[in-house]
């Protein structure tokens, strides 16, 4: 940022924020879009068939950065609503309420993709595997995180008990995860070994890469057109809104 | 304020919540009846299969906890909002942390402690003996105070909002997991031989950290609630 002093904190203002978004989004379109169409090119062209799952291994491309997606989204909203219950800024709170949606999206993506890539490979839809049921159970809580804002009717009561349960969720999922892994090895069922990670070729490994760099931008990019959206909803008896919706 | 007093006003809290809930015996009961009618509707959806009965009963009896102390959570506070007690309580000077931590274990004493009593004649049912009622029993106790006190948070979030009922489960039945798994694991456990102490150890240790955190957690609800 060479050396001119910016305000930072003049971005936490709605207003400024919603000018900015509007800037920065077009920007992230671009790069997902592109993103997007480099890496599903090296998916579905460039890298060699697996020896050993044959062309149906080609859904990892989607549901490796899904499944991480869903993970990282949960913990930043997670982060935002505590900042906007600690700092008591609206705007960390829209910024939480924006990124829900996609984390459920991605969290049920990765449910769905790995359920259709288990059904050639293991010969069933779903497994009772620690790491699916986690992702059930985060996809639960992306749910419920949902539920409880749409309930309540103030906006500023909905950021804040939201941002509690977010709270309450991250402690949780750790406790979660590591409950339902000993739950499964006490159990031994169908379980299939997922830990043990065969050697990659280059290609798939960058075709993964950029697909998590693709999905990355196109969270970002989402996330700023719902809080926009947020922004003008929220602050509609302003007079800045009427201008700039005009 | 002394010490000495806070514990009285501990006290005069819990008292308050039986003496209440004593004067209305149908809510103490209702969930206790829940209880015993769910756990008996999975015989008759599975099969009167002795074997098979025997490997779900840790299961069926700790789901059906759960979902009975769900029923019970819902007017843990919602009654005191109504008539604005809650706000009265919470004006006092006695630390709201304290009043949250009374109320939990008043829920404990009014439903955990009559499922873990009445757990022991249900698992006859599903041919449970001795050595494995006497662990549900105390898997029940060490995990049922979690259950209130981890659900206090969702009473405490859904305090006069639409639908709280549902939405309490939505919230609060995802965070239950880990006690349902080391809960009913701890009687599997013990069948196979592998000892229940682990388990047990993590039951409490959940105890332990839900003591400490869950009233942090339901007071900060609490106050937003009030606003």
């Amino acid at each position: 940022m060479k050396t001119r002093l910016i305000h930072w904190f003049k971005f936490s203002s709605p207003q400024n924020f919603y000018v900015l978004a509007g800037r920065l989004q077009p920007i992230f379109t671009v790069l997902a879009v592109l993103l997007l169409a480099v890496g599903l090119w090296i998916a579905f062209f460039v890298a060699p068939t697996d020896a050993q799952q044959g062309e149906g291994y080609r859904i990892i491309f989607v549901h490796v950065p899904a499944s991480q997606m869903s993970m990282f989204i949960y913990l930043i909203m997670a982060a935002w609503a505590g900042v906007g219950l600690v700092f008591n800024t609206r705007l960390s709170s829209m910024m939480a309420s924006a990124l829900a949606p996609t984390g459920a999206l991605f969290a049920l993506l990765s449910l769905v993709t790995g359920a259709l890539w288990g059904k050639p490979m293991w010969g069933a839809w779903w497994v009772w595997d620690a790491r699916l049921t986690s992702e059930l159970i985060l996809l639960f809580l992306y749910l419920g995180f949902l539920a409880l804002q749409s309930s309540i009717d103030d906006p500023r009561r909905a950021d804040k008990a939201c941002a509690v349960l977010a709270l309450v969720g991250v402690v949780n999922v750790p406790i979660i995860y590591f409950s339902v892994k000993w739950w499964n090895t006490l159990h031994q069922g169908a379980s299939v070994s997922m830990t043990k990670s065969p050697s990659m070729a280059a290609p798939m490994l960058w075709g993964m890469l950029i697909m998590v760099v693709a999905f990355w931008m196109y969270t970002i990019a989402v996330a700023l057109a719902r809080v926009r959206n947020i922004i003008l909803e929220r602050e509609r008896h302003t007079e800045w809104v009427k201008h700039a919706v005009e | 304020m002394s010490a000495l007093s806070w514990s009285s006003v501990f006290f005069a809290v819990v008292r308050r919540e039986v003496s209440l809930s004593m004067k209305q015996k149908g809510e103490v009961l209702t969930p206790l009846f829940f209880f015993v009618v769910v756990t008996s509707l999975f015989p008759l959806g599975i099969g009167p299969e002795s074997a098979l009965l025997l490997r779900m009963a840790p299961g069926v009896l700790w789901v059906s906890a759960l979902l009975a102390a769900m029923l019970s959570l819902q007017r843990l506070f919602a009654v005191d909002y109504a008539d604005g007690s809650l706000e009265q309580m919470a004006l006092s000077p006695a630390p709201l942390v304290l009043l949250v931590l009374a109320k939990a274990l008043s829920h404990f004493i009014l439903s955990g402690l009559p499922l873990v009593l009445m757990a022991p004649i249900l698992g006859l049912q599903f041919g449970l003996e001795g050595r494995a009622l006497g662990i549900l029993m105390l898997s029940l106790l060490l995990g049922t105070p979690t259950l209130s006190l981890i659900g206090g948070i969702g009473a405490a979030l859904t305090l006069g909002v639409r639908g709280a009922g549902v939405l309490l489960s939505l919230l609060i039945l995802p965070l239950y997991i880990p006690v349902l798994i080391f809960g009913a694991g701890a009687v599997e456990a013990d069948a196979a031989g592998l000892g229940a102490g682990g388990h047990l150890s993590l039951l409490a240790a959940l105890l332990v950290l839900s003591v400490f955190f869950a009233p942090l957690a339901t007071t900060a609800a609490l106050k937003i609630s009030l606003e």
